[in-house]
């Protein structure tokens, strides 16, 4: 019975007796859910075009983070080093293209993932060799990104929002809207959704899959570099982030691996749970939950819709 | 490989179905039991044996258990640490109730805790396969690394947090501890390596292991022929949990001599999945050749650490090709429905091209299944 109120009852309890304490944790979690959905959102964009699990995403997201903090340390000035970021992460694609999925056309799904895990291993050891292995700050100034913080006073309390956050969910939002316009409205947009939906048919009507692919790595890098630049600035840019993309997995299993608004969702859905179970209900199995729930919400998503949120109906036939 | 079988002619079933059907496997077999069981005792070096022989034979061990469950059976599984880890904690609770007791015997009963907890972490693979199954073995990693280390208990309340193995002993000798020696070690991991490939062996080529395959292969086929898949997944996951179980506790008590919950993360996990794919998914001699490979080749002799402490970072390099190589092998002769080219022929509507596609595995499980029925 004082576990089933402890379970049920004390959590909502405690979020009642503290409004304001509350919105802030939902808002903590919704900036984290932001950050997962952005990463979800790089491995959808591979995923749907190339059926490649890019497990590389995290360290994508690193290496891009750590190339603009590089290019800054040796004197390039800020906007400038973001445009030779965007052009590194180009060749990044590019020669992933050419050096990694050419070769391993048509093998098994668990092949590609595999590959995309050396990758992995390939850029921490060169982001490594190249930048060394220590913590870097964002240069979140230089690139005209708000700092500080500011208190809204409400419901008894007051709620601190710090500027980079709200930064970053407009960045997001902005991503966001720049993908579906470009999916929905250029030529290249729709040559990629003819790809996601079947291989075979875009090849037979003369589109480039490799040329394709190149793209959606690039488009990924683009997506790496803004989530670095974000994660970066709240805290530094090291390797350990890139363990954040196991955490992508939940996100993506929840929304649904092919589709972009579940990706958002997902991430949104996880980054909340995550921290609200956290808060309220970890201290009764003290603490430190935050390191699998993320995978249990998914688990228990996944047992009543397999295919995710907004996954394409899986249908099997002999 | 390098000799034929031709002339070795097989007049029944039962020699057909033998462990090593081919004269010269068997003399090759006996030649690698015999180098492993006398050769080495006799010439290996203490740094030989503990540095490279007895980690290669651990980490062979949950390569297989591993091997079992995504090679055979296809379920994908990131969980193997996670497990590894309950047969190290679970052998140390016991050893700790049972101070008397034959720690070989200790090691084999903590796999099947192990085999347990595998069984409910399975349980949501009846429903979800893939990449979502990843996510339900990740679950269980990062829940079980957890609970390794927020529940004091697992570690009899050590203010270090860390299992320090006492000295333990099986048939009168000491195996465990400082005290032991490297030649009793490695010869008791060899023989729990041993006996439990035996086991794999016979396991894979039996009825289980073919209803495996099926489900590998496609597993609403199998349903449909009769495979029951609550039993046949759950049964997977139990005997690759039981594997790592045992390999866990093998690599705390008689390699590493302590641990903690860091020993046992998600990197070991990756390394030990690296292993079964390089060594080739669906077969017990390249766990071991993956084992080897992963392990043995970036050995650096020099290595200021030789315990094995080090964390061991995967080449990017040169490895893909390789098991790359050594899958389209193992493709030529298991064409594979879930391949990309199948899936976008059954969406095309191409049903003919598919139906083909799809009745090559089936029919192949099929006749070997009659086969035996005949038998």
């Amino acid at each position: 019975m004082d576990l089933l109120h402890a379970v049920l009852v004390d959590p909502f309890v405690q979020m009642a007796s503290l409004p304001d304490f509350f919105v802030q944790v939902l808002w903590e979690g919704l900036v984290s859910g932001i950050l997962y959905a952005l990463i979800a959102l790089g491995f959808v964009l591979i995923f749907k075009a190339s059926g490649v699990f890019n497990f590389a995403q995290g360290i994508m997201v690193v290496f891009a983070a750590l190339s603009l903090v590089g290019l800054h340390a040796i004197g390039v000035p800020a906007y400038l080093a973001l445009a030779l970021c965007i052009l590194v992460m180009l060749a990044l694609a590019v020669a992933v293209e050419r050096l990694v999925l050419r070769p391993l056309v048509n093998q098994p799904d668990i092949i590609l993932f595999m590959a995309t895990i050396g990758l992995t291993y390939f850029l921490i050891g060169l982001g490594e060799l190249i930048f060394g292995g220590e913590p870097k700050v964002m240069i979140t100034e230089e690139l005209g990104l708000p700092t500080g913080s500011f208190e809204w006073e409400t419901l008894g309390g007051r709620v601190i929002f710090q500027a980079i956050d709200i930064a970053a969910a407009v960045i997001a939002a902005a991503m966001v809207a720049g993908l579906a316009l470009f999916f929905q409205k250029t030529r290249i947009g729709r040559a990629l959704r003819a790809v996601a939906d079947d291989h075979q048919a875009a090849l037979s009507v003369g589109i480039s899959l490799q040329q394709i692919w190149a793209i959606v790595w690039f488009a990924a890098g683009i997506v790496a570099l803004a989530t670095g630049i974000m994660w970066g600035a709240r805290s530094d840019v090291s390797f350990a982030l890139q363990i954040i993309a196991l955490k992508a997995l939940p996100v993506l299993v929840l929304g649904g691996l092919t589709s972009v608004p579940g990706a958002i969702v997902g991430g949104l859905i996880i980054g909340i749970g995550e921290k609200l179970g956290e808060i309220y209900w970890g201290p009764l199995l003290g603490g430190g939950i935050e390191s699998w729930l993320a995978y249990v919400i998914a688990l228990g998503f996944l047992l009543f819709r397999p295919q995710g949120l907004f996954g394409e109906r899986i249908i099997e036939r002999v | 490989m390098i000799y034929r079988e031709a002339g070795q002619f097989k007049t029944s079933y039962a020699q057909d179905q033998a462990l090593f059907p081919i004269r010269q496997d068997r003399y090759g077999m006996a030649a690698i039991l015999a180098t492993a069981f006398v050769l080495v005792p006799l010439f290996g070096s203490a740094f030989f044996l503990n540095t490279i022989m007895i980690p290669f034979l651990v980490l062979a061990l949950a390569t297989i258990g591993l091997n079992l469950l995504t090679g055979y059976a296809g379920q994908l599984s990131l969980g193997t640490g996670g497990f590894m880890g309950v047969g190290a904690y679970a052998c140390y609770k016991l050893t700790t109730f049972f101070p008397e007791a034959n720690i070989l015997l200790l090691i084999l009963t903590s796999g099947l805790f192990s085999a347990a907890l595998g069984v409910l972490f399975g349980l949501p693979s009846l429903r979800i396969k893939g990449f979502y199954l990843v996510v339900a073995t990740l679950a269980s990693q990062f829940f079980l690394e957890w609970c390794f280390n927020r529940i004091p208990w697992l570690y009899n309340h050590n203010a270090s947090g860390a299992i320090e193995v006492p000295a333990r002993s099986a048939f009168g000798v000491v195996l465990t501890g400082p005290s032991a020696t490297p030649l009793a070690r490695y010869l008791a991991v060899l023989a729990v390596v041993t006996l439990l490939t035996l086991v794999a062996s016979n396991l894979v080529r039996g009825r289980i292991g073919r209803s495996w395959m099926m489900v590998r292969d496609m597993d609403i086929a199998a349903e449909l022929m009769g495979v029951r898949l609550l039993r046949t997944k759950l049964l997977a996951f139990a005997v690759a949990s039981f594997y790592a179980g045992v390999a866990g506790a093998l690599m705390v008590f008689l390699w590493l001599g302590a641990a903690e919950a860091s020993s046992f993360t998600i990197n070991v996990s990756f390394q030990i999945l690296f292993m079964a794919i390089i060594g080739g998914l669906g077969s017990l001699v390249g766990s071991f050749m993956g084992a080897a490979f992963i392990w043995i080749l970036p050995m650096d002799p020099a290595d200021p650490d030789p315990r094995g402490t080090r964390r061991l970072r995967p080449l990017a390099r040169g490895r893909h090709g390789r098991a790359d190589q050594l899958h389209a092998d193992r493709r030529s002769d298991h064409p594979d429905p879930h391949s990309r080219a199948a899936r976008h022929g059954a969406a095309l509507a191409d049903r003919q091209a598919t139906d083909a596609n799809l009745a090559v595995p089936l029919l192949g499980q099929g006749t070997a299944i009659v086969g035996e029925a005949h038998a």
